[in-house]
């Protein structure tokens, strides 16, 4: 370690609530609550590959990579819908999809 | 020692990165805000032991992602920030409000312990991390790859158009597959 964990954690923290809050704010655009929802998966991997450095185990690695593979899964599942719902709706306010017939 | 400044320098660029595209009213710069926050990322991956983490946070996130953020930007044509669909103040505020107070209660429950340079750990060889990988956990990149196929399954059915695909040219319906196409 090259730095005190506290320090990465206090990083990791600092990214994650700026995602949390970005999430909170751009409720009425859904690619940029997506983007917000990549910070704080990317802020939940620094977590664990800090770990991974402090204790010298490799499952801290092994589990960011599988945040890698789902996220890359979730954001293309994500990205399939937001196509599908402008092109029913021809928005990508979350607003506009409060119902569920349509 | 330089290693420390460097890691210093790489948080304040991803902590500004990502501010910025947080708070960025066009998409697109929103998304290259993120790219350069998202290389310092790697680089500290890389400076914490984990260049495998590293190699994939470029290719992955920056490469993959990133790309596939744009290129439904560009495609649904998103890129107006005059549309009015950027926050106002209404929903800035409790944003900002619920993010001071968990960054304010983090900042004080990570600084009340005694931040020390643990032991310097041996480090872990890419080789270690594959064994673990492929002899630990092979029920779960099974998994993943399932998923990754949900995933690509679930994106056809979404991304499938809703009407009815056109007829084929005339003078090609006859004509059994493979006979008289030119190669």
């Amino acid at each position: 370690m090259i730095v005190p964990l506290e320090h990465i954690l206090i990083l990791a923290g600092l990214l994650f609530f700026i995602g949390m809050g970005g999430l909170l704010a751009w409720r009425a655009n859904l690619i940029m609550m997506l983007v917000s929802i990549e910070v704080m998966l990317n802020a939940v991997m620094l977590v664990l590959v800090a770990g991974s450095a402090r204790w010298g185990n490799p499952d801290g690695q092994l589990f960011a990579v599988f945040i890698m593979a789902l996220t890359s899964a979730e954001v293309s599942l994500a990205l399939a819908m937001v196509v599908y719902m402008h092109r029913r709706r021809k928005t990508v306010d979350t607003d506009a999809f409060c119902e569920m017939k349509g | 020692m330089i290693e420390q400044t460097i890691f210093y320098i790489l948080a304040a660029v991803a902590v500004i990165g990502t501010l910025l595209a947080v708070t960025e009213k066009h998409p697109v710069h929103a998304i290259l805000y993120l790219v350069t926050s998202l290389f310092s990322m790697a680089t500290i991956f890389y400076l914490l032991m984990a260049p495998l983490v590293a190699a994939f946070e470029v290719i992955l996130y920056a490469g993959a992602i990133m790309v596939l953020f744009l290129f439904v930007i560009m495609m649904l044509d998103l890129g107006h920030p005059e549309k009015g669909m950027a926050p106002g103040w209404r929903e800035w505020l409790p944003a900002l409000l619920l993010s001071a107070v968990s960054i304010a209660s983090l900042v004080t429950v990570v600084a009340s312990h005694h931040a020390t340079v643990s032991a310097y750990p041996s480090p872990l060889p890419i080789r270690e991390v594959a064994r673990r990988l492929f002899q630990e956990h092979g029920l779960a990149v099974e998994l993943v790859s399932l998923q990754l196929l949900f995933a690509l399954v679930g994106a056809l059915y979404l991304g499938k158009s809703p009407a009815p695909p056109p007829p084929l040219p005339e003078g090609k319906g006859g004509q059994r597959p493979g006979e008289g196409v030119p190669l």
